[in-house]
């Protein structure tokens, strides 16, 4: 069952003259994780406004948890966790009375907010930060509450726009645990990411979108097919590159081709491990030591740079 | 019951506010209350009121008045700051009353205004201010008061929801109450404007708030500008007449802000 469906969504700003999304469609598996992944701009926080109610389309439809988004925004509400890209947590308030606030507008009942407080809490290592006030917790700190804060009430279908937009490496590392963590419970999730590595890491399957359409979907291993399969590259002594390149070529059936300041041979193949093992034992039958072998397989910045002729991102980051 | 709940639950969030930054509290308190002493000391020794009590009976109402108008300010910018951090987003996808948020807003800077107009009044007192209309008028001219800010607060929602940048708000804010505030009769006699201005100040809302007010505590509205208008004759008519059309038209319009803010 399909638990988030959107046809043809069309969604312009400015009197028409910005077309944020063109006529776009996606769906997403119960249970399953979604990744949404395109550059800023692409139309993705869009996407997810529309799909959480926040924003009406032009025209087009949607559907979360069988529920029309157009028709029902006020039950669809009630089945949905969202978490944005900036923390909505009020700052003032400490983390604490965040979660108890939202439980009680969730209608838990003061009692039921306060044990499901401190539960997400515990769960997201925030305890100890409880009683401070959110303007003094790091920025992982913040998307983890701001996280819970979008778990109160069990969600059906969870929206979750890049998440991790902004945090250093380590909050990164910990918001991809907790999502981990939260996939692994089952939820339903679509979740927007420029991070080509993050999408790779958390769903199941990618729908590339660019100028507010989607170009391209599948899982991330289908992806990098399209683009082309692997490469075996080779870094050899300068001595033995001539050599080498004959080796490379009667494997891979392709003229390799050639770095020549870090005397890197690659070319591409489609036999993998296999072809891995047939250089390495003419090098070895040839008396070459290769400094450095292996398979490389596309990245998604690869498969992103094939599909819409420019890269996702001015630098990763 | 359950938009009762979140309306309930909202405004307590802006109380819990107050007491979490309560440098807010106390810089709106100081700042009316240094209008008080400023004008009373300033101004008072050389504005002629032939009023028993002197001009300080005249002033408080005027900083009455004015300090609830700054309601529009406050509650614009209170938004405008939550709108920012992304918190508006969050409140509309909760399965709550989609109007409670701007509610609860709205009557939570209206109970700021309580403390803020107590504060004020027990200052008013120490320097001097006395009204003598009885206990009951005096208690309806504090209502008066905060039904009057409650109604700006809404203009205020409006204010708020429609500025592209927090730090716009407050200047439209003060551009929109400060011309009002001072065209008026709140810290002087009308009677020195220019033509056009005096007309202008004898319908101003502010201009009849303070007059009925005045009456209310006992005065003779004194500033007041021509005898005879409307405006001057009914001050407390034409202020309740103000209210209710402030709201009528910026409750829907604010409402209605809220709920399509991101279309």
């Amino acid at each position: 069952m399909k638990s988030v469906i959107a046809e043809n969504l069309v969604k312009t700003y400015d009197k028409g003259t910005v077309r944020a999304l063109d006529d776009l469609s996606l769906d997403v598996e119960e249970g399953t994780v979604l990744s949404v992944l395109g550059p800023n701009g692409a139309g993705k926080t869009t996407t997810v406004r529309i799909l959480s109610t926040l924003m009406r389309p032009d025209s087009g439809n949607a559907q979360v948890a069988g529920i029309d988004v157009i028709k029902h925004p006020d039950k669809v509400r009630e089945v949905i966790g969202l978490s944005g890209q900036y923390a909505a947590v009020d700052e003032i308030l400490t983390g604490y009375d965040n979660l108890v606030m939202f439980g009680e507008l969730y209608h838990l009942g003061k009692k039921q907010s306060v044990i499901r407080a401190n539960e997400l809490l515990e769960r997201f290592s925030l305890t100890e930060a409880a009683k401070r006030p959110i303007k003094t917790y790091s920025g992982g700190m913040r998307r983890r509450l701001d996280l819970a804060a979008s778990l109160i009430v069990k969600p059906k279908v969870l929206f979750l726009d890049e998440p991790t937009t902004g945090l250093d490496p380590r909050g990164r590392q910990e918001m991809w645990e907790v999502i981990q963590e939260l996939v692994k419970g089952g939820v339903t999730l679509l979740l927007t990411t420029q991070y080509l590595e993050e999408a790779d890491q958390l769903a199941d399957e990618i729908a590339v979108i660019d100028t507010g359409k989607v170009i391209a979907r599948g899982t991330s291993d289908a992806l990098k097919k399209q683009v082309g399969g692997e490469r075996l590259e080779v870094v050899v002594e300068q001595a033995h590159v001539a050599k080498t390149i004959e080796i490379v070529a009667a494997v891979s059936g392709q003229k390799p081709a050639l770095d020549e300041g870090l005397r890197l041979i690659s070319a591409p193949v489609s036999t993998g491990s296999a072809a891995l093992f047939e250089v390495l034992k003419s090098l070895d039958t040839a008396g070459i030591h290769a400094l450095d072998v292996g398979l490389k397989r596309p990245s998604l910045d690869d498969v992103f740079l094939s599909l819409t002729g420019h890269v996702a991102e001015e630098k990763s980051a | 019951m359950r938009a009762l709940n979140d309306i309930y639950i909202i405004t307590r969030r802006q109380l819990l506010l107050l007491t979490r930054v309560p440098e807010v509290l106390i810089f709106s308190t100081i700042q009316p209350v240094m209008f008080v002493l400023l004008f009373r000391y300033v101004f008072g020794g050389s504005i002629e009121t032939g009023q028993p009590g002197g001009y300080v009976q005249l002033l408080m109402p005027g900083i009455f008045v004015q300090t609830v108008a700054f309601t529009l300010a406050g509650t614009a910018s209170g938004l405008a700051e939550d709108m920012k951090k992304g918190l508006i987003d969050r409140f509309r996808s909760l399965p709550i009353s989609q109007s409670a948020l701007v509610i609860g807003r709205t009557l939570g800077d209206s109970l700021l205004n309580i403390v803020v107009l107590a504060v004020m009044g027990i200052a008013g007192y120490l320097v001097g201010w006395r009204p003598t209309g009885g206990l009951s008028n005096v208690v309806l001219g504090f209502i008066f008061l905060l039904f009057f800010g409650y109604a700006l607060s809404w203009v205020g929602v409006l204010v708020g929801l429609s500025a592209k940048d927090a730090r716009v708000v407050q200047n439209v804010s003060f551009i929109v109450t400060f011309p009002l505030t001072f065209l008026s009769n709140a810290f002087a006699p009308t009677t020195g404007m220019p033509r056009a201005l005096q007309y202008f100040a004898e319908w101003n809302p502010v201009s009849t708030m303070v007059a009925a007010c005045r009456e209310l505590f006992g005065l003779e509205n004194q500033f007041g500008a021509t005898a005879g208008s409307f405006p001057s004759e009914h001050p407390l008519t034409t202020s309740l007449i103000y209210m209710v059309v402030i709201m009528v038209i910026f409750i829907p319009l604010s409402v209605r802000k809220y709920r399509n803010y991101a279309d």
